[in-house]
């Protein structure tokens, strides 16, 4: 403690001990100053309460007025937005019912060595053959779909061909089908792709090789388009499961119409499909095609007095499995599908006792190795046992097995669009031949998905 | 045989018809339907988040599914042009037919963004509908769910009180996480990129992200060597701060021009189960603001 601090304390002291020798008179006077401050400390304070009351109304008033106007804003937004999904969503003008229109292009350019346009042991129809060489066109298509009504959908495809400079056009499909039918059932009637085996169900422009398996050609003229009714179901099962059938009439290839009310051929036919994991998929079925024969011979090239009368029974059993990584197809993707014909058939051809069969298979293999680029490699073949009596006939057994094997590349610039080229050994006939074809498909318009 | 037969009658027996069956063609919505419906109902996804929602097949496995269907969510504005119209033909199932309660597509139910000027397929795969990747924009996902949550009380009037529960319960959390993802978001605003193709334009738009280009020359169509040249040449200069993809986009044209450009390349998750963290609607926004953050950096 220093010598100043001392003295302090001193004089504090001195000063405490003096206090209470102060007057009472100025006691008095400083009670009446502490009243009166207290009275306007107490006026100060009711003011102050006061105010802070009117700035707290005047608070609220200001939280209701801003939340009014936010609910207000929220509602501009909400009508703003709503107006402006309209605006995005809604289409309406005078052709805003026209049906779903598109067109298919396709041309070709072959080399073939020999072309044919019969396959031996067969009686062959309907389109076959690898065409000739140089440029032609292709049929080019045109399809038109819609919803009919709330009850009825409807497909129309007309296939334009040109024939020796004549322009022809061929109604490829014309059919009807049923949306409202409960429990998985769909009836379709008019002119359809029938639903026997796997390929059958898909327009050629879909196809991975410009011309179809030998076993389509001998068996059904390409393709088995068919005028009848169809019925299908689908079970509710996590497995899929469908079943179809079908009344057939008409005199295209392969059937030939007996003219009779009741159907010159029926189908039946069974497909289960499903996934292993996420990147495979797979379908498998089995169909049976019944047809009562009435004269079938080999159309323009017929021989007189040749041709086939009685009963005919084909079946089919065909299966398809895809693989991409992890399910995604768009850059990589691998498919393999094959399918066996064996046909049964006994009546009379040539006027003479007929009781033979024929079989055929194919099995083809498709690798995607990068985004729009695919190789494809496929081999088919057809044989037939049509017995010893029909040497010299069209019927007459070969003594080889007509058979081809074919290689593709295609490119697809877009998902409407492909180049394709292949090459085909072809050994149908007995000199065989070698085949190279380039072909572009194009399609324009609406286009509908494609089966699996 | 016995245990053959046994199998079969497995494989083919109906699923339980009590359950509500879900069919969604997106996982954003098969996840949506899930917080909506609950884990009594059966849902069915058709693509995973490593699957293009574009470019489908009409699989039997998902006509099979279709078939059984009581409630459809899909994208719409024709994202699933190439697969839905057939399986939903080939299902033969009227409750889920186009305009019935049992048909949800989900653009209908917000702004869409990228209307096309020109409708030309000489413009590549453009939607006439606008952009149809809606799901990146959680206002957008907050609309479809109480739309979502509207046709669930529609379709299964006894679970009505259940629906309307777990909607109010998943919005509240919703709204909750979008101010949070918004609040983050401050930091994003103006990060410029380059996108593979147009499946992010609803997320910068939200996010007021810069997407400078596109690696597709046109939308659908694959990358050209000379597309990616002319994006080195104007983006050279002045570089974006990454490159973002989806996990069904092929990487090689991202990581070529990541390389040259010396910028990151990201597979953002896109859609639910499209990264570890993407595990549902909330881990999907979570972990792509996560990723962009990290780009910010």
């Amino acid at each position: 403690m220093n010598l100043t601090m001392k003295t302090a304390l001193l004089v504090l002291s001195v000063a405490g001990l003096a206090l209470p020798g102060v007057g009472s008179a100025q006691t008095q006077d400083l009670d009446v100053e502490i009243a009166q401050l207290r009275a306007s400390l107490a006026d100060a304070k009711s003011d102050y309460e006061a105010r802070i009351a009117a700035l707290e109304q005047r608070l609220q008033r200001a939280e209701q007025l801003a939340g009014s106007a936010s609910r207000d804003a929220d509602q501009a937004i909400d009508i703003a937005e709503q107006a402006a999904i309209d605006a995005t969503s809604s289409s309406s003008a005078a052709n805003t019912y026209n049906p779903a229109l598109g067109a298919v292009l396709v041309g070709r350019f072959g080399d073939v060595e020999r072309s044919w346009d019969s396959i031996p042991g067969f009686i062959s129809g309907g389109e076959i053959g690898p065409g000739g060489s140089g440029f032609s066109l292709g049929e080019s298509e045109i399809n038109l779909n819609a919803n009919i009504d709330p009850r009825f959908f409807g497909n129309l495809t007309l296939a334009v061909e040109d024939d020796a400079g004549e322009t022809e056009i061929g109604l490829e499909e014309a059919w009807i089908q049923t949306t409202t039918l409960p429990h998985g059932i769909a009836a379709k009637a008019g002119r359809y792709f029938s639903n026997v085996a796997y390929l059958n169900g898909f327009h050629r422009h879909s196809d991975e090789f410009a011309d179809r398996p030998l076993p389509y050609q001998a068996f059904l003229g390409g393709q088995y388009i068919a005028d009848g009714l169809q019925m299908t179901w689908l079970a509710p099962t996590a497995l899929f499961l469908e079943f179809g059938a079908e009344m057939n009439w008409g005199s295209g290839f392969p059937m030939s119409g007996n003219g009779e009310s009741g159907p010159d051929a029926w189908t039946l036919s069974g497909k289960v499909g499903g996934d292993i994991g996420d990147s495979q998929s797979w379908q498998a079925g089995l169909s049976y095609l019944r047809v009562d024969v009435l004269e079938r011979n080999a159309g323009d090239d017929a021989v007189p007095g040749e041709d086939f009368s009685g009963d005919s029974n084909l079946a089919i059993a065909d299966f398809v499995w895809k693989w991409a990584p992890a399910g995604n197809s768009t850059v990589n993707n691998f498919k393999i599908q094959g399918e066996y014909f064996h046909r049964d058939e006994k009546g009379s051809f040539a006027s003479l006792p007929y009781d033979g069969m024929q079989s055929g298979w194919y099995l083809q293999s498709i690798w995607q190795f990068r985004q729009g680029w695919r190789v494809g490699a496929r081999y088919d073949e057809v044989s037939s046992d049509n017995g010893t009596l029909f040497a010299g006939t069209i019927l007459q057994d070969p003594s080889w097995t007509p058979r081809r094997a074919s290689v593709m590349l295609d490119w697809s610039p877009s998902e409407f669009s492909r180049l394709r080229m292949q090459y085909t050994d072809d050994r149908v006939q007995d000199a065989g031949g070698s085949q190279f074809l380039l072909q572009y498909l194009m399609s324009l318009g609406a286009h509908g998905a494609h089966r699996f | 045989m016995n245990r053959l037969i046994a199998l079969i009658l497995i494989l083919i027996s109906p699923m339980q018809a009590s359950a509500l069956q879900i069919f969604a063609c997106e996982p954003e919505w098969g996840s949506l339907a899930r917080e909506l419906a609950g884990d009594a109902a059966q849902i069915t996804t058709a693509t995973t988040a490593y699957q293009d929602p574009h470019r489908l097949e009409a699989k039997p496995s998902l006509i099979a599914a279709v078939r059984r269907a009581d409630l459809l969510i899909c994208t719409g504005a024709d994202l699933e042009i190439g697969w839905l119209p057939l399986l939903l033909r080939r299902s033969g199932n009227t409750a889920i037919k186009p305009g019935s309660p049992g048909n949800l597509l989900a653009a209908d139910f917000v702004r869409r963004i990228e209307l096309p000027d020109r409708i030309d397929r000489g413009e590549g795969d453009i939607h006439p509908q606008g952009n149809p990747h809606i799901h990146l924009n959680p206002h957008n996902v907050e609309r479809v769910a109480k739309a979502l949550a509207d046709r669930l009380r529609q379709i299964d009037p006894a679970g009505s009180s259940g629906y309307q529960a777990r909607e109010k319960e998943f919005l509240a959390r919703w709204q909750e996480a979008t101010a949070t993802w918004e609040d983050r978001a401050m930091n994003l605003a103006g990060l410029r990129l380059v996108s593979h193709h147009r499946g992010f334009s609803y997320l910068a738009d939200w996010l007021h992200l810069d997407i400078l280009a596109d690696i597709e020359p046109k939308p659908g169509i694959p990358a050209t060597a000379a597309h990616l040249a002319t994006l080195v040449e104007a983006l050279g200069p002045n570089p974006p701060a990454g490159i973002v993809r989806t996990p069904y986009t092929d990487s090689k044209a991202s990581l070529w021009l990541s390389e040259k450009l010396g910028v990151p390349a990201m597979q953002l998750p896109y859609t639910v189960g499209g990264s570890d963290r993407a595990t549902d609607l909330f881990g999907l926004f979570d972990d792509t603001l996560t990723q962009l953050e990290a780009l910010r950096r």
